[in-house]
């Protein structure tokens, strides 16, 4: 792992709204293709700094880098080089399946008889063939998000996003999404997910765990769980926020 | 620019299939314009009158028939008496009533004049109003020519003509009021909306982080309601000319430039309502009340801005609309040229770059 490139670097990360301090003096790095967890409560934090991270939102301070770009003065390379999936739903409803391939290749740049190979092949991998036409709206929750994360990695990015993206979703369901990610992280995508599940922890090669804007742990899930001496990630999570 | 097609292309997926959408868009403009075309109305037809003649001769037979002959009047009834007037008023269909003195033909030729009395039924002041006034003159117009050498006294002869719109037809007062109104509402109203549906669906956030920049996505948003208006506005146009037989007198590529450039500064605007409103309903909540309400008070659409208190008047010189309406009225009804509008025109420009500059500055602060 020390041999690896840090792809997502963060030195003294500090974001501020007003008086409060919602990411205070944040320090990490993420390597490639590993699935790097970010946990913590709502309102820990997580999201401002998963904001930051994707440049929709700007530091107070500090000194990032993702995909080896600086953060403040190459936001546009950043851009091509990065998916993202939000907490809500981000497909178009109004739409069909084949329409929402078709428009984040055609967003992303990916020239037009490429996206069309890209398509076929997503259509076929998520077993959506006959579904094409359909309006997303139709279709049920755990298909939306396994196309929508899809959708997030048409491009092929260095780093994928992932802000919540099994809310609301059954465990079985969540279970199958984690098997894109691995895949993707396979063939070679780095991953930064939040979560508030506690079992999704499990699945992560690493995982930081935050608590009022400040990184408490920061280890993979065996040595945590060594360290705080607790069976799973749940008890880690809840002896962290009782410190 | 191929990353600008696809979003745009998904743009109008969004409108075609959204059914309010197109009812607003294709459904409102026809309908207003017919409804304000049958409502709007300062002409009078077919207004109810009663007579009482008291004289009963040559002369107040013609007067009567010139009356009724004239396309305005409709006689409901010939009355008897005075006494029962105010009961005629109340049961509400006759407007006016016309009273003829006793010996009225003969008083007229040998003294040289005769007493006539109009009542009109003022409770809508408009049309009495009109009525009193459309009475008059066909009554002076009877007297001059049937007694050319006859003198009426202390009478100013005014020679009236309504220059533009001789027979003072409404349609030319609500066609670009019309116009300016619709517009304003599609352009403003449909991005503010479509923009803040972004927000509040979360997709803005995924289209912030992929690399369109955020002008392409305004562009992107504005440019398929840019075509729509301008498609609204030739209908408005088309319609105000065949069936209501507004002309156009001036310059038809002047009148579109224009069209074009109030387009342009009511999407703007409505850029600025999206970055201020949270959701759609409060984006649509300031399109109709701020914007929509004004516009037909202030603009000069329906009541005249020199006849407006003070404030008011100061009020209209920023609704965008008031400028509009004055250039197009310009061009359609008196054939003008840029040389008599272009204060107007600058105005509208002016707007139109505050609006873009005070957009770009509120979206950065919302990113923050």
């Amino acid at each position: 792992m020390e041999n690896r490139q840090p792809v997502i670097k963060a030195e003294n990360m500090v974001k501020k709204f007003g008086a409060f301090v919602a990411n205070d003096h944040l320090n990490f790095e993420v390597y490639q293709g590993e699935i790097f967890g970010f946990l913590g409560a709502n309102g820990a934090g997580k999201t401002t700094a998963i904001r930051i991270l994707c440049g929709l939102s700007t530091p107070t301070s500090g000194n990032i880098t993702v995909g080896g770009f600086d953060i403040y003065r190459e936001t546009e390379l950043i851009k091509k080089n990065i998916g993202y999936m939000s907490q809500k739903f981000s497909l178009y409803e109004d739409l069909t399946v084949s329409e929402n391939i078709r428009l984040y290749g055609g967003i992303y740049g990916i020239p037009w008889r490429r996206r069309k190979e890209k398509e076929k092949e997503l259509l076929r991998k998520l077993e959506l063939e006959e579904a094409r036409n359909k309006l997303i709206a139709g279709l049920p929750l755990g298909w939306k998000q396994k196309l929508a994360f899809s959708v997030a990695i048409l491009h092929d990015p260095a780093i994928v996003f992932l802000d919540e993206p099994t809310g609301g979703v059954d465990p079985i369901t969540r279970r199958k999404f984690w098997d894109l990610i691995y895949e993707a992280a396979d063939r070679g995508i780095t991953v930064f997910v939040t979560t508030h599940y506690m079992d999704e922890a499990e699945y992560c090669s690493r995982v930081s765990i935050m608590d009022a804007g400040r990184i408490e742990a920061l280890d993979t899930p065996e040595n945590l769980k060594k360290q705080y001496n607790a069976r799973n990630m749940d008890e880690v999570f809840v002896k962290i926020s009782r410190k | 620019m191929n990353q600008l097609i696809s979003f745009i292309k998904k743009e109008f997926y969004h409108i075609f299939r959204d059914v309010r959408t197109m009812l607003i868009l294709f459904g409102i403009p026809v309908t207003q314009l017919l409804i304000f075309g049958t409502v709007i109305k300062n002409e009078i037809y077919d207004i109810r009158i009663a007579i009482y003649d008291q004289a009963k001769d040559e002369t107040t037979r013609r007067i009567t028939n010139k009356l009724l002959s004239s396309g305005y009047f409709i006689l409901e009834e010939n009355l008897n008496g005075i006494s029962d007037i105010e009961d005629i008023f109340r049961k509400g269909k006759i407007r006016e009533v016309v009273v003829f003195e006793n010996g009225f033909g003969e008083k007229l030729v040998k003294e040289g004049k005769a007493h006539l009395q109009l009542i009109a039924d003022a409770s809508d002041p408009n049309t009495a109003r009109l009525a009193v006034g459309y009475t008059k003159g066909i009554i002076n117009d009877f007297i001059r020519k049937e007694n050319p050498e006859m003198k009426i006294p202390h009478e100013i002869k005014t020679e009236v003509r309504m220059f533009y719109n001789e027979d003072l037809k409404s349609a030319y007062l609500f066609v670009p009021g019309t116009m300016a109104l619709i517009l304003m509402l599609i352009s403003a109203m449909m991005t503010s909306i479509s923009i803040t549906r972004e927000k509040e669906l979360g997709t803005m956030e995924v289209l912030l982080v992929s690399p369109l920049r955020p002008t392409q996505i305004i562009v992107g948003k504005v440019a398929p309601y840019l075509l729509l208006s301008i498609i609204n506005a030739l209908v408005i146009i088309l319609i105000g000319r065949f069936v209501f037989g507004v002309p156009i007198t001036g310059s038809f590529a002047l009148l579109m430039a224009e069209t074009v450039l109030f387009i342009l500064m009511a999407l703007c605007l409505g850029i600025l309502i999206s970055t201020v409103a949270k959701n759609q309903m409060v984006a649509m909540f300031i399109s109709m009340i701020a914007l929509m309400l004004p516009t037909i008070l202030l603009s000069g659409f329906i009541f005249p801005v020199e006849n407006m208190p003070k404030i008011l008047q100061w009020l209209s010189h920023i609704m965008p609309a008031r400028w509009f309406i004055e250039i197009i009225r310009g061009i359609m009804l008196k054939g003008v040229g840029l040389a008599f509008v272009w204060k107007q025109t600058l105005i509208l420009i002016g707007m139109t770059v505050l609006f873009i500059a005070v957009s770009v500055r509120k979206f950065k602060i919302r990113l923050e």
